[in-house]
Order: structure tokens, then C-alpha cells, then sequence
């Protein structure tokens, strides 16, 4: 219906957007009715997601004129606002923006670094920035997911870390459960788009690679090559960030400091 | 706060002007004390006192913001925390038992400085608190009396010099408080442990003392 009303490939992208963003309000207005408020960050995130992503977009177009090196520097960026969006998910936990920085730089870094050497990625700045930015993404999305279930589960049992501490337990013993819990958890996404790859969805990269005339066979064992480097690049991400942030949820003198508020006077 | 002393000899526990802020609160308001190897003091006070938080500070559960405590006359920041912990041993108003069995509860904290408690240690320890046959309970089956026995149990395991009691019998009926407190006197005396007992009932110490 939208490609009859307009010619302009921009607008018609803007009324897709339109459509799509009408969409996610509708959804948020039905949670709104069951008491689960979450219109603020909705509108706060498509406006921002559309603004980014059509920034990002122009520059892209410019920088991917570039130099092959310059992609360093994209994807070195968009780790930093990985990081810094993953912080902001588990605000409550110390030190959360430096542990998710070196996570995901070391996480989905050296997969990426390992994958180009390799020559499963090509190194042109057109290829590498968006498969690269594809596993900062989704390690941002897991190292995310581990922290925030990491803090929820920890909350929830203070008592019984604090118990082990208190019976001359070391930290990462009190907390090794809620660890592997997290771990688990944050990679259900990841596992669950290598099972259903190609039944449940077909991803978009898959499609992009036949219509620029790539043989579909070959197009549809690299989409293969790319969910497994995902995998890969959010696996190594969350066990680095369940790692660190284990150390931080404790003080030097073995305390638990990942409390839902300061111990209140008893 | 005050605080009720119903033995005596050589100390073993001294804290000099111990205090924790939170907040710009002082919830323990330096807090000096002695006490002797093998008496049984008794914490009273009100809910909100500070007297948990007292005892979190003894265990370093928290860290003070003044002042410091001794152990055997060391500075007990001197002290390993999981070392200490293990001396001055602390039992809390909740048991906070780990999933599993009663004996592998007990087992943890043996476990933590790689000692393993052979099915004769724990049933000895299970006969201390009266638990007789519990060792492969599991402990989501126990009820809060016999839940807050093991954790006597574990806390025993360890073979603690000291024994911190954070209002053990709080949540208990009254019947379950005086066996408690029966056990606990008993243990205390057999073993001649030194003992800090919680809490904010004051007829609690005389109890603890007729048990």
C-alpha cells in the first residue's frame, strides 16, 4: 500500500518507520492498560533508535568511502556506546559501564579479530562494519541480560551469600550459582537463533547477500558463519562480564557490596 | 543497647570505640567492650538499635567507619576475613539454608578450607542439636525450629571460638524458643564457647540463663 502513495524511496522509508513505530505504541498503550508502564522509554527509544540509526546512516555513507582502517575506529565507537547502553541496563552495579567496556571490546573483539584473520570476514570497510557491529550488538545484548539477572538474583539472595561469607566461604564460591544462572540465562537468545535458523527466520543479511547476485547456498552458510560468530562473540562477552563483575560485587575485605540498599540498622 | 555478662576469665574479644555510619547515621555508635574467653553476653535493645549490625561488624560482614575490634588482643583487620569469619562464628534470625541436604549443609563450611566431615561428624553434630537422623533430609522439608537447629549445626561445624547469635529464636513459637535456647546453653557449656547473643526481648537473658 505505502509504495503506490509515495516515489521518494525517503519518504517511503519514513512511512514505513511511521507504521512500524505505530505498531510498538500500540503494544505499549496494551501494557499501559494492565498497569505495566513503559510509554516513556518506548517513545524516548524509537525516536532515538530512528534519529541514530539515520545519523549513523549518513555517516556511514561517507566513512564507507574511506580507508579500510577507518572501520577500526567505527567499531571501537560502537563498542564504547555498547558498553555505555549496557551500563545504563545494570546502573545498580559498580563499575558496570568499565566492566561492560571490557567485555564487550575483549568479547566481541577478538572474535571479530580472529574471524577477519581468518578470512571469514572481509576486511572492506562495507563488509566489516556491519557484521562487526552484528556481534557488538548482540554481546551488548547478552552482557546486559548477564548483569541485570547477575544483580536481580544476588538481590534476591542476599541472606544466603552472606551466610556463606559468614560460614568463611571466598566471594566467588557464595556467588557461583547466580553466576551460572546468569551465564545460562543471557545466552538463551543467542542459542535459540542458532536452533531456529532458517525455519523461524531467514535474517536480513541472508536476503541482502542474494539480491546483490551472491549464490543463495553460499549466502545461506555464511548467515550460518555470521549466528555462530554471534554466539561466539556473546558467549565470551557475558563470561567476562559474569567474571568481573563478581570481583566488583564484593569489597577487598571479602563484603558483599551488591545489596539492594545499605544494610539498615537492625 | 545494653549489655548483660553472665560469666567470666580471660578475653578473647575487645572492641575499642567501634562504630558504622550509613548515610551520616550511626547505626553503631562506638561501641567499646570486653569480653572474657567463655562468658555469655547478651545484646539488648530495641528494633533498630544498631544491635545486628553490631554483631555484622564482629563476623566483618560490614566494615566499620571507626574504630576496630580485637581478637586475642589482634587487630582483626589483620585477620583474613574467611579466617575470622570461621572463629567467630554467626547464626541468624533467618537460617538462610543452602538447597540440598541437611548434611551438606553442614559439610560447607568444612568444605571452604578443604576439610570434608565424614557421616559420623555429622551425626554427632546432629545429635548435638537434637536432629537425630537428619542428615539426608531435605532441608526445603524442615520446619523453622528444626531449619534453625541446622544452622546451629553448621555454624558448630566449623568449630568457631565464638558464637555470634543474631536473634536466633526470633521467628520461633515459644515451645521451639526454649528448646533452642536449651540446646544452645547446653552446647555452650559443653564446649566452653564464648557467646554474644541478639536480642531485643529483655526477659530473653534471664531465659537464655534458667534454660
Amino acid at each position: 500500500m505505502l509504495n503506490g502513495l509515495f516515489k521518494s524511496q525517503l519518504i517511503l522509508g519514513l512511512a514505513q518507520a511511521g507504521v512500524a513505530a505505530l505498531a510498538a505504541i500500540a503494544v505499549m498503550l496494551l501494557a499501559r492498560r494492565r498497569h505495566i508502564h513503559l510509554e516513556r522509554e518506548t517513545l524516548v527509544a524509537l525516536v532515538r533508535g530512528l534519529a541514530q540509526i539515520t545519523i549513523v546512516g549518513s555517516i556511514l555513507v561517507l566513512m564507507l568511502r574511506g580507508p579500510r582502517w577507518t572501520s577500526v575506529f567505527i567499531l571501537a565507537a560502537m563498542t564504547v556506546a555498547a558498553a555505555a547502553t549496557s551500563a545504563r541496563r545494570a546502573k545498580r552495579i559498580p563499575g558496570a559501564f568499565r566492566v561492560s567496556l571490557y567485555a564487550i571490546a575483549a568479547g566481541a573483539g577478538s572474535v571479530i579479530a580472529l574471524m577477519t584473520f581468518a578470512g571469514a570476514i572481509d576486511t572492506a570497510i562495507t563488509a566489516l562494519v556491519p557484521v562487526g557491529s552484528m556481534l557488538i550488538a548482540n554481546a551488548m545484548n547478552t552482557n546486559g541480560l548477564a548483569l541485570d539477572r547477575f544483580r536481580s538474583d544476588v538481590h534476591a539472595h542476599v541472606g544466603h551469600v552472606e551466610a556463606a561469607l559468614a560460614l568463611g566461604a571466598a566471594p566467588e564460591e557464595t556467588v557461583a550459582p547466580y553466576v551460572q544462572a546468569a551465564y545460562q540465562a543471557s545466552l538463551i537468545p543467542a542459542i535459540d537463533n542458532l536452533r531456529s535458523l532458517g525455519i523461524v527466520w531467514i535474517p536480513g543479511l541472508m536476503a541482502g547477500m542474494v539480491l546483490s547476485g551472491s549464490p543463495p547456498l553460499y549466502a545461506a552458510v555464511y548467515q550460518f558463519v555470521v549466528i555462530a560468530m554471534i554466539f561466539a562473540a556473546s558467549g565470551l562477552t557475558c563470561l567476562i562480564s559474569t567474571t568481573l563483575i563478581r570481583e566488583r560485587a564484593f569489597s577487598p575485605a571479602e563484603q558483599l557490596l551488591l545489596r539492594p540498599d545499605a544494610a539498615p540498622a537492625r | 543497647m545494653h549489655f548483660t555478662s553472665m560469666a567470666a576469665s580471660a578475653s578473647i574479644l575487645r572492641t575499642e570505640h567501634l562504630t558504622r555510619a550509613v548515610d551520616g547515621r550511626r547505626i553503631v555508635d562506638d561501641i567499646s567492650i570486653e569480653v572474657p574467653r567463655g562468658d555469655v553476653l547478651a545484646i539488648v535493645g530495641p528494633s533498630g538499635a544498631g544491635k545486628s549490625s553490631f554483631l555484622r561488624l564482629l563476623n566483618r560482614l560490614d566494615e566499620p567507619t571507626g574504630g576496630t575490634s580485637y581478637v586475642d588482643g589482634r587487630d582483626y583487620r589483620e585477620i583474613p576475613p574467611r579466617v575470622l569469619r570461621r572463629r567467630l562464628g554467626m547464626v541468624m534470625q533467618t537460617p538462610f539454608l543452602f538447597p540440598g541436604t541437611v548434611a551438606e549443609n553442614i559439610r560447607f563450611g568444612p568444605r571452604q578450607h578443604g576439610e570434608t566431615l565424614d557421616d559420623e561428624a555429622i551425626a554427632l553434630l546432629l545429635e548435638q542439636v537434637a536432629l537425630p537422623g537428619f542428615a539426608t533430609r531435605n532441608v526445603a522439608n524442615l520446619s523453622g525450629g528444626e531449619a534453625q537447629r541446622v544452622a546451629f549445626a553448621r555454624c558448630l561445624a566449623n568449630s568457631p571460638e565464638v558464637l555470634l547469635l543474631d536473634e536466633p529464636t526470633s521467628a520461633l513459637d515459644d515451645v521451639a524458643k526454649r528448646e533452642i535456647e536449651a540446646l544452645v546453653r547446653e552446647i555452650v557449656e559443653a564446649r566452653r564457647l564464648t557467646c554474644l547473643i541478639v536480642t531485643h526481648d529483655s526477659a530473653r537473658p534471664r531465659a537464655w540463663r534458667n534454660a
